[in-house]
């Protein structure tokens, strides 16, 4: 495979701060607009083309350079796991329902922002009757849950309200600490991928909706662009920990620092063989720390994508996360960066010949 | 046709991976049409017969994709840990063989538990290809493999694995090698990955946009407990009303008795209460089209021994080819 030459893409100061103001803003599924303005803003120096669909998904264009060029299509998705409020219940407390799929034992004690007035509330506990002792020491049930705005939040949320972690971002070394790193780190790629893209390829960029809620951005998002290829880029979990009685951890899923996660299959997709042996060869080649994500359970946006009209040969890639759908989630610098890295090449030598022979 | 089913149940292709059994279906079809390709998604599909007047373009699917397994880790003591490709049944894999599409063999067994009389959940099952450790293991992370049962001559019935859903690409290939004139443009699918969700039958049938759709597919026969409506081997192939995830137009179930009953091939009716096929996907398709399916009754499906009488595999063919050589009226 003959190499194209490609720039080295470093993680430094502007990524970080990239990051740190998409994964502070809120964009709880179905309400991602704040998201998207904030990378409309960066992308619009470097597209030729901007459009946003009945979905909300943001759809970025930049053309080749040469003529019959592969339609490359990338995706990541910009909303995140969050809450909506129901019902007020007493003076500043709101009863409240999940949007996308949380772990209800982590929601009690969480700070939260409520609604557009970004109002801070804290998510606690009432008791719907008199508790007693042995109740106090079980799991509390989310109709138990309410959102407390103070007293003074009396009448200031309303029904239909989303409810974001009240998250700020932080970096410490090599580690990030953010919400919602599932997916602003891939839409903080995209954003970078777009502004080194190769010229070669039709790059085809969508910043899509509603994924953590059944992928519903991306059942339409492929549909104008047609592409040849589609690459999803997400964060998936690394439950890399030791195990208690020392016995090997055959479920890690992938590894923090263990590189950029390549899928080989999901809960939704099989990924494309030919995709998956491409990416690899491009990795040994730049020697670029890489790792397989477990198959089995999960999935990305690359289950909707890939059946779009008469199908779409499709992989994922994901930058290894701890704590996803919960309030606070940890990333690896290194990973990002080798990710990034990774995605850049791999677009850079990406050609017709990677699809020529049959899907195996 | 036994020969023909042989050979297609001994090649081992599980969802997403199909290439092989491409292409010893394509090497038996190829003298029969000019008109063959395959899409994104692996399926391959040929064309045969000219749209008339009053003809219509049918498409008839019949999925080449078996269950199988991806490997998720090989532990430090080379036991190989697997995800599934598709259904896979825990109470189907202990004691039995595998193989692996690079050739390796294998056993599979599963972790003991404190409850000694229930089977485990694949998780803690296991496969050993014989390797010391995960430095002398030769399959890794991805590798994909098959069930290891050969095909066996039981006279009138046979047993395999994979005959869910290579018994109907036999049924198909017959119809089409049978095939000498017909109304109708005929696009017949061997599609990918229908156990993981009918993946390759949805975008086959985008692009074909078919005036009407048949499947061919096994279904289950006798040994699944709590199904109400069963259906017997040898009394027939199934015209399906109804399962999990369709309803069958019932225009078609009335176009295919009719035609059944004309050409006095003995058929079942079918009514199941577990599973579906591509024909949930195909339906409804774009705008949608009238869809049917026909099945093959089997034994122990999803197990790597499965068990077909070949006169249902004859009635199906004959069936099908008499389906599709004349008009098709859905008055």
């Amino acid at each position: 495979m003959t190499s194209q030459t490609s720039q080295a893409l470093r993680i430094n100061k502007v990524q970080l701060s990239l990051l740190e103001e998409l994964t502070n803003a809120n964009g709880v599924s179905g309400d991602e607009s704040e998201v998207r303005e904030i990378i409309r803003k960066k992308v619009a120096p470097f597209a030729d083309e901007i459009k946003v669909d009945a979905m909300g998904n943001l759809l970025v264009i930049k053309h080749a350079q040469t003529p019959g060029a592969m339609r490359v299509m990338v995706d990541a998705h910009m909303d995140e796991v969050g809450f909506m409020i129901v019902d007020q219940d007493g003076d500043g407390l709101f009863e409240f329902v999940q949007v996308g799929g949380g772990d209800e034992r982590q929601f009690i004690s969480k700070a939260v922002v409520v609604g557009r007035q970004k109002l801070p509330g804290v998510i606690g506990y009432k008791p719907i009757h008199l508790t007693e002792k042995k109740e106090r020491d079980q799991r509390i049930s989310m109709e138990s849950l309410r959102i407390d705005l103070g007293p003074a939040g009396k009448d200031q949320a309303k029904r239909g309200d989303f409810v974001a972690y009240a998250t700020r971002f932080r970096c410490s070394g090599d580690t990030i600490f953010a919400k919602a790193l599932d997916d602003r780190l891939g839409c903080a790629t995209l954003i970078e991928l777009l502004k080194t893209v190769p010229q070669n390829i039709e790059f085809l960029a969508s910043f899509s909706t509603q994924e953590e809620i059944g992928l519903r951005g991306a059942k339409v998002a492929a549909y104008d662009f047609e592409p040849q290829v589609v690459i999803a880029v997400d964060s998936t979990p690394a439950y890399d920990f030791s195990r208690p009685d020392g016995s090997e951890n055959t479920q890690y899923n992938c590894k923090l620092r263990g590189g950029p996660a390549i899928y080989l299959a999901d809960r939704g997709t099989l990924s494309d063989p030919r995709l998956v042996r491409f990416i690899t060869n491009v990795a040994e080649e730049k020697k670029i720390p890489y790792q397989y994500r477990q198959p089995g359970g999960g999935g990305t946006n690359a289950g909707a994508l890939h059946l779009t009209r008469g199908g779409i040969p499709a992989v994922s890639i994901s930058i290894p996360g701890r704590y996803a759908h919960s309030a606070v989630m940890i990333a690896s610098v290194s990973d990002w960066q080798n990710t990034l890295q990774l995605l850049h090449d791999a677009l850079a030598n990406l050609s017709p010949a990677v699809l020529e022979e049959e899907r195996p | 046709m036994k020969t023909l089913l042989k050979k297609l149940t001994e090649t081992p292709s599980p969802s997403g991976y199909e290439s092989a059994i491409r292409e010893v279906i394509r090497a038996e079809i190829s003298s029969l049409s000019s008109d063959i390709k395959v899409d994104a998604l692996g399926n391959l599909i040929v064309t045969i017969g000219k749209k008339t007047d009053k003809g219509k373009k049918v498409m008839v699917d019949a999925h080449m994709d078996e269950i199988g397994f991806m490997v998720s880790h090989v532990e430090k003591n080379g036991l190989v840990r697997f995800s599934n490709l598709g259904t896979l049944l825990p109470r189907y894999m202990s004691g039995g063989r595998v193989k692996f599409l690079n050739g390796v063999r294998g056993i599979v067994n599963c972790d003991r538990t404190e409850e000694h009389h229930t089977i485990p959940t694949l998780e803690k099952h296991y496969i050993d290809v014989g390797a010391g450790s995960d430095k002398d293991c030769p399959v890794s992370i991805g590798s994909v493999g098959v069930f290891d049962e050969p095909f066996v001559d039981l006279g009138k019935r046979v047993a395999a694995k994979a005959l869910d859903n290579r018994a109907s690409c036999a049924v198909l290939i017959e119809t089409m090698r049978r095939i000498s004139s017909t109304p109708h443009e005929l696009v017949f699918v061997f599609s990918a990955q229908e156990e993981t969700q009918t993946r390759g039958a949805t975008t086959a049938a985008y692009a074909i946009e078919p005036d009407l759709s048949i499947a061919v597919d096994t279904t289950p026969s006798l040994d699944i407990l709590g199904v109400k409506m069963q259906v017997d081997l040898g009394k027939g192939p199934a015209i399906k009303l109804r399962d999990t995830g369709m309803l069958a137009d019932p225009k078609v179930v009335a176009w295919m008795e009719k035609t059944a009953k004309k050409a006095k091939i003995p058929y079942q009716l079918e009514v199941l209460d577990v599973g579906t096929t591509n024909a949930r996907a195909i339906q409804v398709s774009k705008a949608g089209m009238p869809s049917g399916v026909l099945s093959i009754p089997c034994r122990h499906v999803h197990s790597p021994s499965e068990i077909v009488d070949m006169d249902d595999l004859q009635n199906a063919a004959d069936l099908l080819t008499a389906l599709l050589c004349d008009r098709i009226d859905l008055s």
